[in-house]
């Protein structure tokens, strides 16, 4: 497909907006229907398409298939990190009352946080997981 | 229109064709779900469901192949497991209680204090958020996990280290190794 100018152009230009999307998704994620995991697929499926239409080696340059396997540990450590973190606040694990003075901004940082840790996650798992797919076939 | 498009996804032979009808079948239950009030559910059904995994599917058919083989076997044991467990699942929604109803349990046990109270405790307006990320918020974090072990789980069977250009192996054995066992 590396040779298709019209696809070529019509990536460079949808990738941007598909990354704020996803963006959007993730911190309106309190306001309307969204959150982490629908985040980190959009995030996901924009580097997707950049493998689709350049190429995986080129995509692989710009995020390496190591950097996608640790955001996918990552974000599993942000979340429990954010449990251990209100248990030595005084807490039970993943409560976020303690986070701020104020329970309700504790609640609001602890549920950003968290939303963070899905985010890194489902996003690094995604790329991971089409990455290993796609270094399968060039090899056969 | 999914009924049909079910039927459509088992007739067909081409698996590329197959492939692009779950993820219209995917497409379409997002638009169910949206008329059920549930746009969470529909947006990761249409982010996951459609996008996602319809890219997995095909990528998986370019290892493959896109032809599904004849199959040989008689289908009357499987079409008999399927009724039998399909009555059953029937048998067991006889004593749901009527959709709709505000008398159902689930409208009773701790949904009413999440949606009055929510507000002021998490401070947010969106409850399903609320409820995924602070009320639920254990359940939440076994998901990442799952998802984090999908990964996991890919790497052992793709095995990812091994295709690395021109580094060293991690349990030493020769790239061929790992093609007989997968392929």
């Amino acid at each position: 497909m590396e040779d298709n100018v019209i696809l070529r152009i019509g990536a460079k230009i949808l990738i941007p907006f598909i990354l704020m999307f996803a963006l959007y998704v993730q911190f309106h994620g309190d306001y309307g229907p969204g959150g982490g995991f629908q985040a980190g697929v959009i995030f996901a499926a924009a580097f997707i398409l950049y493998a689709l239409i350049y190429g995986v080696d080129t995509a692989k340059r710009v995020l390496p298939l190591r950097f996608a396997w640790f955001c996918g540990a990552l974000g599993v450590w942000i979340y429990a990190g954010v449990g251990v973190v209100t248990l030595f606040m005084g807490a039970e694990f993943l409560n976020y009352n303690v986070l701020r003075h104020d329970p309700e901004h504790g609640q609001e940082l602890g549920i950003l946080l968290v939303e963070l840790g899905v985010l890194t996650t489902v996003f690094g798992v995604m790329v991971a997981i089409f990455y290993m797919f796609a270094a399968r076939r060039q090899v056969r | 229109m999914l009924a049909v498009t079910a039927l459509a996804l088992l007739k067909l032979r081409n698996l590329f064709a197959v492939a692009m009808l779950a993820g219209i079948y995917s497409l379409l239950s997002a638009g169910l779900f949206v008329a059920l009030d549930a746009v969470d559910v529909a947006f990761t059904e249409a982010a996951v469901g459609a996008g996602i995994s319809t890219i997995l599917l095909l990528g998986t058919l370019s290892l493959v192949g896109h032809d599904q083989k004849k199959s040989t076997r008689s289908s009357v044991v499987p079409l008999l497991v399927v009724l039998v467990t399909g009555s059953i699942l029937v048998y067991g929604t006889l004593d749901m209680p009527p959709y709709g109803d505000p008398g159902n349990p689930a409208h009773h046990h701790v949904a009413p204090h999440y949606l009055e109270e929510s507000e002021h405790e998490i401070g947010i307006p969106n409850v399903v958020t609320s409820v995924l990320a602070s009320y639920r918020g254990y359940d939440t974090m076994g998901e990442t996990t799952v998802i984090f072990t999908a990964m996991v789980g890919v790497l052992l069977l793709m095995g990812g280290v091994r295709r690395r250009e021109g580094s060293a192996t991690l349990d030493g054995k020769p790239d061929r190794e790992g093609d007989a066992h997968g392929g």
